[in-house]
């Protein structure tokens, strides 16, 4: 039997995000993740200006409530949501949280929806988590030297160098953009330049993988709301409409490395559903736990084609002020990665950035956003992967 | 080429053992089927019996057509290193005491694409054989080797720690007045082991073979009589700290089953030495040799048994002494997982009836002792869990994996 072909995906019309929240990072915090989804769900109700009890929606990402899950959390605080979600896709959870929620916001399932990604960072929380992430790293990863990520991603870009001809200067390059891009934003963790030697000579993790390719683990939370214009300009709240979102799962499982991610299967129906071509976009977040991932996404987001991502990298400067600005705040990179609220950091950024509320520089005249997400080194590559165009309404 | 390992400095009694640590240990039931075919130094991966298709890691669902029915089969070995990586920074014990580690992505002839550790005579992009070998914690791990042999391949470090080379190694040989013992003896010397120790019992008596045994500065001939706690404890006291192998070739056969005799004089025999004499061994050399699993160039690495393969299903012939070599291997069992720690092997020899005395009248096919010698070097070079030596070994085990229930019968007369 044939399948009929999908019927075409509807549009986002009318669902918004809005309140970014992004509770100041720390290093290590010995906190539980449960004190960081409280300080996101403080600030997103001071925020909105409403009461607790008006949150009918909640979606919750985090590696490190256990034994709880969000179901907890709802007694917790006090919440009795009509929906709940809960999404354990790391670096994706912000762009597939909102998919879900604006979803659920369309179709009258909730109305006002809080999604937040916390993560508490314990001294010895990296350590745990790495040892029961997956079944697949368990059997056949993590015997192979125990590099965790770092040493999966070393590989793909090993491969990525190899086969395009990317060198360590190009990833250099993104990583200092970042940096300085950082600096003007108050929450980032590193405070300091970097400088291109100071990349390249940084302490081996994983060759070609250097200290300053890798994230550092930290405490914090990120969290925004997701609901109608209309309730959104009840509350008078800057806003940004969701034009456009896509999620995809386990793409390409033959290729023998990681070259793509799933944007490459869906980008012709992202740019499609949102009306616009990536030359419109005013700032781009990519989800950088690497960076060979972030140009990736350059390539699979349609901004250039398979293998131009080094001179891609060689043509712009990535920063707020420059050419192609691109992870506004610093990203993980120099921002900290706060676990499953890593994948949110963009995300909330981009809001602010294109509603007017950007504690990063402002990049001039920024209305529209493409957020993107990828998470979940099950074996040996990144299984989920998505992206949706934002674009701010100022009230 | 590979830097052939120098032989090891005599150890400076003031620098304290370093404890041994296992590499990661946790594994899914589908991935411990992989070990069982490593254990038998087979290279098999999952496959799917409905379309085919390799499955790795291993699942439980074939990605291709959701078959449930999965099995380990053999698989060709070949494959591309497309990418590598040197680990440089790892948070688990074991890696962060040998760092760095080398491993790359294998895309295998076979289908799947693999993490593997990689012999330092690769580059990348390169041909390479792979290899299933057990790492110190008894769980499958995928190695790619050098299409063809460099010089020296096997003193790779990293290869290393997946076998248990006799080179440069302190060996004892428990039993050395048959012929069994004593080929064991002259082929581990040919493997560079750097000392035998011989153990004989009631030295005072003379055997063949005695001579050439004292001519070899290499060996020690020591008294040992595996029947007698003290004897044992004593030799351990003497060597047990540079045992990095013991090979233990003592057993005590004679014909006939349970109502062919008329007391059990004659299996007490045959179990103080095959099961009692092993246990004996074990505790006083298991300890030591488990401290010392991580102990350099000559850690202490692996505790062999030279057993009959009826341990698996008894034969009637020789029915009282298969009674003792099963309980043989259920204290080998035993032992395999109380050495785990130390990362020490415990490696099985399954032989077919060995052609002395003893045997004379049983019909050929049997084993020559210089056969048993070569796997027990085989084995430990590999570092194969189960072997076995000679035909009837090889046709026993595929009768006992296919149905025990019909070997039973086959055994009987």
């Amino acid at each position: 039997m044939t399948l009929r072909p999908a019927a075409s995906r509807q549009g986002y019309d009318k669902v918004v995000v809005a309140v970014p929240v992004s509770v100041p990072y720390k290093r290590y915090a010995i906190e539980p993740a449960h004190w960081w989804v409280a300080e996101a769900l403080r600030a997103l109700v001071a925020g909105a200006g409403i009461e607790a009890t008006d949150l009918d929606g909640l979606s919750v990402s985090s590696f490190t409530l256990a034994p709880d899950t969000a179901v907890g959390l709802t007694q917790h605080f006090g919440l009795s949501p009509r929906w709940l979600d809960s999404i354990p896709m790391g670096g994706a959870s912000a762009v597939i949280a909102l998919r879900r929620a604006a979803r659920a916001v369309q179709a009258g399932d909730a109305c006002l929806i809080a999604c937040i990604g916390a993560d508490t960072n314990h001294v010895d929380s990296f350590r745990r988590l790495l040892s029961s992430f997956s079944r697949f790293a368990q059997d056949a990863s993590y015997p192979y030297g125990y590099g965790g990520p770092n040493a999966s991603f070393a590989l793909l870009t090993d491969y990525y160098m190899r086969r395009h001809g990317a060198q360590r200067e190009d990833f250099g390059k993104l990583c200092v953009a970042q940096r300085e891009n950082a600096l003007t934003y108050p929450h980032a963790i590193f405070k300091k330049p970097l400088t291109l030697e100071e990349y390249l000579e940084a302490r081996p993790i994983s060759d070609p993988i250097r200290l300053f390719d890798c994230v550092m683990p930290v405490a914090g939370a990120e969290a925004f709301l997701v609901m109608t214009e209309d309730v959104a300009k009840d509350l008078g709240l800057a806003h940004a409409r969701v034009l456009s979102a896509i999620e995809r799962h386990n793409a390409y499982p033959d290729d023998p490395v990681q070259m793509r991610g799933g944007w490459a299967l869906d980008i012709d129906e992202l740019w499609g559903m949102a009306g616009l071509s990536p030359d419109r976009i005013d700032l781009l977040e990519t989800y950088d736990d690497y960076p060979v991932i972030v140009t990736m996404q350059f390539e699979d987001l349609g901004f250039c084609k398979k293998g131009e991502g080094p001179d891609f990298i060689r043509s712009h400067t990535f920063t707020n002020d420059g050419s192609f600005p691109n992870n506004t705040n610093g990203g993980q990179l120099s921002a900290g990665q706060a676990g499953a609220a890593g994948g949110y950091l963009g995300m909330v950024e981009a809001i602010r950035q294109i509603t007017g509320q950007s504690l990063s520089k402002q990049v001039v005249g920024a209305r529209r956003a493409l957020v993107s997400g990828f998470g979940m080194v099950n074996f040996d590559r990144g299984l989920c992967s998505g992206a949706a165009v934002l674009e701010g309404v100022v009230p | 080429m590979t830097t052939p390992i120098k032989p090891p400095p005599k150890k400076d009694p003031q620098i304290p053992t370093r404890p041994p640590q296992l590499p990661p240990m946790a594994r899914s039931r589908a991935a411990l089927a992989m070990s069982a075919a490593a254990a038998a130094g087979q290279f098999a991966l999952q496959t799917c019996r409905d379309c085919g298709t390799v499955c790795y890691p291993p699942r439980d669902g074939c990605p291709k057509c959701l078959s449930t029915q999965l099995a380990f089969a053999p698989v060709a070995a070949g494959g591309e290193l497309i990418a590598e990586t040197t680990v440089q920074a790892s948070t688990d014990l074991y890696f962060r005491e040998r760092l760095p580690w080398r491993v790359g992505t294998v895309a295998l002839d076979c289908g799947p694409s693999v993490m593997a550790h990689l012999h330092a005579d690769l580059t990348t992009p390169s041909r390479v054989t792979m290899a299933m070998k057990l790492d110190k914690g008894g769980n499958a791990v995928l190695f790619a080797l050098p299409e063809k042999a460099t010089a020296h391949m096997e003193d790779d470090p990293q290869y290393r720690e997946l076998n248990a080379s006799p080179k440069h190694r302190r060996v004892l040989v428990t039993d050395g007045r048959g012929a069994v013992g004593q080929a064991v003896v002259k082929a581990l010397l040919e493997a560079d082991a750097a000392t035998v120790f011989v153990g004989i019992a009631d030295p005072w008596k003379p055997f063949a073979g005695e001579s050439d045994l004292a001519a070899d500065p290499r060996i020690e001939v020591m008294a040992l009589d595996v029947t007698d706690t003290t004897s044992v404890k004593e030799l351990a006291g003497e060597i047990g700290g540079k045992t990095d192998i013991l090979v233990n070739t003592a057993d005590h056969v004679r014909p006939g089953g349970i109502l062919s005799r008329t007391d059990i004089v004659t299996s007490r025999d045959e179990f103080e030495v095959n099961v009692f004499g092993l246990q004996r061994l074990a505790q006083a050399f298991g300890p030591l040799m488990r401290a010392r699993g991580a102990d350099g160039v000559n850690s202490a690495v692996a505790f062999v048994d030279v057993l009959p393969i009826h341990a698996l299903c008894n034969w009637q012939d020789f029915g009282a002494h298969s009674a003792s070599a099963a309980a043989r291997l259920s204290v080998l069992q035993c032992l395999r997982g109380e050495m785990r720690a130390g990362g020490v092997r415990v490696l099985s020899i399954f032989t077919g009836p060995v052609d002395d005395d003893w045997r004379q009248t049983v019909e050929p096919p049997k084993v020559a002792p210089v056969a048993i010698a070569r796997a027990v070097v085989a084995a430990l070079q590999g570092g194969i869990e189960d072997s076995t030596v000679g035909d009837i070994a090889k046709d026993v085990l595929e009768k006992w994996l296919d149905n025990p229930k019909v070997l039973e019968r086959e055994q009987q007369a």
